[in-house]
Protein backbone atom coordinates (compact mmCIF):
# COMPACT_ATOMS: atom_id res chain seq x y z
CA UNK A 1 0.00 0.00 0.00
CA UNK A 2 3.10 2.46 0.43
CA UNK A 3 4.60 1.40 -2.32
CA UNK A 4 1.46 2.68 -4.70
CA UNK A 5 0.84 5.79 -2.23
CA UNK A 6 4.21 7.22 -2.44
CA UNK A 7 4.49 8.58 -5.93
CA UNK A 8 0.95 10.24 -5.04
CA UNK A 9 2.56 11.80 -2.01
CA UNK A 10 5.29 13.23 -4.08
CA UNK A 11 3.88 14.46 -6.32
CA UNK A 12 1.20 16.63 -4.32
CA UNK A 13 4.91 17.83 -2.46
CA UNK A 14 6.10 18.68 -5.79
CA UNK A 15 2.69 20.52 -6.40
CA UNK A 16 3.36 22.44 -3.18
CA UNK A 17 6.63 23.34 -4.21
CA UNK A 18 5.62 25.01 -7.87
CA UNK A 19 3.10 26.96 -5.49
CA UNK A 20 5.94 27.95 -3.18
CA UNK A 21 8.05 28.71 -6.16
CA UNK A 22 4.85 31.23 -7.77
CA UNK A 23 5.19 32.68 -4.26
CA UNK A 24 8.81 33.44 -4.06
CA UNK A 25 8.89 34.70 -7.55
CA UNK A 26 6.09 36.85 -7.39
CA UNK A 27 5.96 38.02 -4.29
CA UNK A 28 4.72 42.16 -3.68
CA UNK A 29 7.30 42.77 -0.72
CA UNK A 30 10.59 40.81 -0.02
CA UNK A 31 9.20 39.29 3.47
CA UNK A 32 7.09 37.40 1.30
CA UNK A 33 9.78 36.01 -0.83
CA UNK A 34 11.21 35.46 2.38
CA UNK A 35 8.08 33.35 3.64
CA UNK A 36 8.31 31.19 0.35
CA UNK A 37 11.48 30.47 0.29
CA UNK A 38 11.13 29.15 3.91
CA UNK A 39 8.58 27.01 3.25
CA UNK A 40 10.23 25.91 0.09
CA UNK A 41 13.15 24.51 2.59
CA UNK A 42 10.74 22.63 4.78
CA UNK A 43 9.05 21.25 1.59
CA UNK A 44 12.21 20.07 0.22
CA UNK A 45 12.91 18.09 3.63
CA UNK A 46 9.41 16.08 3.16
CA UNK A 47 10.37 15.66 -0.60
CA UNK A 48 13.89 14.19 0.45
CA UNK A 49 12.42 11.99 3.27
CA UNK A 50 10.22 10.42 0.48
CA UNK A 51 12.94 10.26 -1.43
CA UNK A 52 14.59 7.74 1.00
CA UNK A 53 11.76 5.91 1.67
CA UNK A 54 11.23 5.19 -2.23
CA UNK A 55 15.58 4.36 -2.28
CA UNK A 56 14.95 2.26 0.58
CA UNK A 57 18.20 4.39 2.17
CA UNK A 58 18.12 6.47 4.97
CA UNK A 59 21.90 7.90 3.57
CA UNK A 60 20.33 10.60 1.75
CA UNK A 61 18.91 12.19 5.45
CA UNK A 62 21.80 13.78 6.14
CA UNK A 63 21.23 16.07 3.26
CA UNK A 64 17.73 17.09 4.80
CA UNK A 65 19.12 17.70 7.95
CA UNK A 66 21.54 20.13 6.21
CA UNK A 67 18.51 21.65 4.74
CA UNK A 68 16.87 22.16 7.94
CA UNK A 69 19.87 23.49 9.66
CA UNK A 70 21.14 26.24 6.90
CA UNK A 71 17.58 26.76 5.60
CA UNK A 72 16.49 28.26 9.44
CA UNK A 73 20.06 30.08 10.09
CA UNK A 74 19.24 31.82 6.39
CA UNK A 75 15.78 33.13 7.08
CA UNK A 76 16.37 34.30 11.07
CA UNK A 77 19.92 36.27 8.84
CA UNK A 78 17.40 37.59 6.21
CA UNK A 79 14.68 38.60 8.74
CA UNK A 80 17.68 40.10 11.01
CA UNK A 81 18.68 41.83 8.19
CA UNK A 82 15.50 43.69 7.44
CA UNK A 83 14.67 44.33 11.16
CA UNK A 84 17.86 45.48 12.42
CA UNK A 85 19.59 46.47 9.12
CA UNK A 86 22.52 44.08 10.22
CA UNK A 87 23.11 40.42 10.61
CA UNK A 88 25.55 40.39 13.70
CA UNK A 89 25.98 43.15 15.59
CA UNK B 1 13.59 -0.93 -4.48
CA UNK B 2 10.01 -1.68 -2.23
CA UNK B 3 10.39 -5.06 -1.78
CA UNK B 4 11.24 -5.01 1.86
CA UNK B 5 7.47 -3.51 2.54
CA UNK B 6 5.93 -7.48 1.77
CA UNK B 7 7.23 -7.86 5.67
CA UNK B 8 5.39 -5.38 7.23
CA UNK B 9 1.68 -5.90 8.59
CA UNK B 10 -1.22 -4.50 7.09
CA UNK B 11 -2.26 -2.40 9.07
CA UNK B 12 1.43 -0.88 9.66
CA UNK B 13 1.56 -0.50 6.12
CA UNK B 14 -2.20 1.32 6.24
CA UNK B 15 -0.61 3.47 8.80
CA UNK B 16 2.51 4.37 7.34
CA UNK B 17 0.23 5.49 3.72
CA UNK B 18 -2.18 7.48 5.73
CA UNK B 19 0.28 8.87 7.69
CA UNK B 20 2.27 9.88 3.91
CA UNK B 21 -1.08 10.67 2.33
CA UNK B 22 -2.11 12.90 4.62
CA UNK B 23 0.44 14.87 5.47
CA UNK B 24 1.42 15.36 1.59
CA UNK B 25 -2.37 16.33 1.82
CA UNK B 26 -2.20 19.08 4.36
CA UNK B 27 1.32 20.52 3.23
CA UNK B 28 -0.18 21.27 -0.18
CA UNK B 29 -3.26 22.96 1.64
CA UNK B 30 -0.85 25.28 3.36
CA UNK B 31 1.16 25.74 0.19
CA UNK B 32 -2.04 26.60 -1.29
CA UNK B 33 -2.99 28.89 1.60
CA UNK B 34 0.45 30.57 0.87
CA UNK B 35 -0.18 31.06 -2.89
CA UNK B 36 -3.91 32.42 -2.35
CA UNK B 37 -4.06 34.30 0.41
CA UNK B 38 -4.53 38.08 0.15
CA UNK B 39 -1.71 39.61 2.09
CA UNK B 40 0.74 38.70 4.16
CA UNK B 41 -0.45 38.79 7.34
CA UNK B 42 -2.82 35.84 6.33
CA UNK B 43 0.16 33.98 4.04
CA UNK B 44 1.84 33.52 7.13
CA UNK B 45 -0.89 30.79 8.27
CA UNK B 46 -0.01 28.68 5.67
CA UNK B 47 2.74 27.35 5.79
CA UNK B 48 4.02 27.96 9.62
CA UNK B 49 1.13 25.67 10.47
CA UNK B 50 -0.55 23.40 7.90
CA UNK B 51 3.55 22.70 6.09
CA UNK B 52 4.83 22.25 9.61
CA UNK B 53 2.07 19.96 10.73
CA UNK B 54 2.11 18.21 7.05
CA UNK B 55 5.93 17.92 7.33
CA UNK B 56 5.76 16.35 10.19
CA UNK B 57 3.05 14.05 9.77
CA UNK B 58 5.37 12.72 6.75
CA UNK B 59 8.36 12.65 9.11
CA UNK B 60 6.58 10.51 11.43
CA UNK B 61 5.39 7.80 8.43
CA UNK B 62 9.36 7.62 7.61
CA UNK B 63 10.66 7.02 11.19
CA UNK B 64 7.74 3.87 11.27
CA UNK B 65 8.88 2.62 8.20
CA UNK B 66 12.71 3.19 8.88
CA UNK B 67 12.14 2.10 12.32
CA UNK B 68 10.16 -1.40 11.55
CA UNK B 69 12.95 -3.72 10.02
CA UNK B 70 14.18 -1.86 7.33
CA UNK B 71 17.51 -0.22 8.29
CA UNK B 72 16.56 0.43 11.93
CA UNK B 73 15.63 4.32 13.47
CA UNK B 74 18.27 6.80 12.06
CA UNK B 75 19.26 9.57 14.22
CA UNK B 76 19.38 11.96 11.37
CA UNK B 77 15.56 11.27 11.37
CA UNK B 78 15.27 12.27 14.97
CA UNK B 79 17.25 15.32 14.34
CA UNK B 80 15.05 16.37 11.56
CA UNK B 81 12.05 16.11 13.59
CA UNK B 82 13.06 18.14 16.62
CA UNK B 83 14.79 20.90 14.54
CA UNK B 84 11.85 21.35 12.17
CA UNK B 85 9.49 21.34 15.37
CA UNK B 86 11.81 23.87 17.51
CA UNK B 87 12.40 26.00 14.69
CA UNK B 88 9.51 26.67 12.24
CA UNK B 89 7.50 28.94 15.44
CA UNK B 90 11.19 31.27 15.75
CA UNK B 91 11.18 31.89 11.98
CA UNK B 92 7.58 32.05 11.69
CA UNK B 93 7.63 34.69 14.36
CA UNK B 94 10.97 36.68 13.32
CA UNK B 95 9.14 36.81 9.48
CA UNK B 96 6.03 38.50 11.42
CA UNK B 97 8.22 40.81 13.62
CA UNK B 98 10.19 41.89 10.57
CA UNK B 99 6.62 42.11 8.66
CA UNK B 100 4.86 44.55 11.37
CA UNK B 101 8.74 46.53 11.49
CA UNK B 102 8.83 47.14 8.07
CA UNK B 103 4.85 47.95 8.22
CA UNK B 104 3.79 45.57 4.96
CA UNK B 105 0.30 46.32 3.67
CA UNK B 106 -2.31 44.32 5.04
CA UNK B 107 -5.78 44.15 3.22
CA UNK B 108 -8.48 47.54 3.75
CA UNK B 109 -10.97 45.91 5.69
CA UNK B 110 -8.43 45.21 8.33
CA UNK B 111 -10.03 46.25 11.78
CA UNK B 112 -7.24 48.53 12.82
CA UNK B 113 -3.62 48.38 11.26
CA UNK B 114 -1.41 45.14 12.92
CA UNK B 115 1.50 47.09 14.27
CA UNK B 116 -0.34 49.22 16.22
CA UNK B 117 -0.25 46.95 18.95
CA UNK B 118 3.41 46.62 17.77
CA UNK B 119 4.22 50.37 18.88
CA UNK B 120 2.23 50.06 21.97
CA UNK B 121 4.84 47.38 23.42
CA UNK B 122 6.66 49.56 25.91
CA UNK B 123 10.27 50.28 25.08
CA UNK B 124 9.88 48.71 21.48
CA UNK B 125 8.79 52.11 19.78
CA UNK B 126 11.73 54.18 21.84
CA UNK B 127 14.55 51.21 20.46
CA UNK B 128 13.40 50.69 17.24
CA UNK B 129 13.17 54.55 16.41
CA UNK B 130 16.84 54.69 18.40
CA UNK B 131 17.89 52.26 16.04
CA UNK B 132 16.80 54.07 12.69
CA UNK B 133 18.31 57.31 14.02
CA UNK B 134 21.92 55.51 14.87
CA UNK B 135 22.39 53.17 11.78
Amino acid sequence: MTATVLPIALALFSLSLLLNLYRLLRGPDIIDRILGLDTLNVNAIAVIVLGGIYMDSSLIFEAALLIALMGFVGTVAMTKYLVRGDVIE
Amino acid sequence: MMDGSMALPFWLDALIALLLLGGALVALLGSIGLARMPDFYMRLHGPTKASTLGVGATLLGSMIWFGVGHEGLSVQEILITVFLFATAPVSAHMMARAALHRRVACRERTHGEPWDEMDRLPGYAESSSSSDSQR
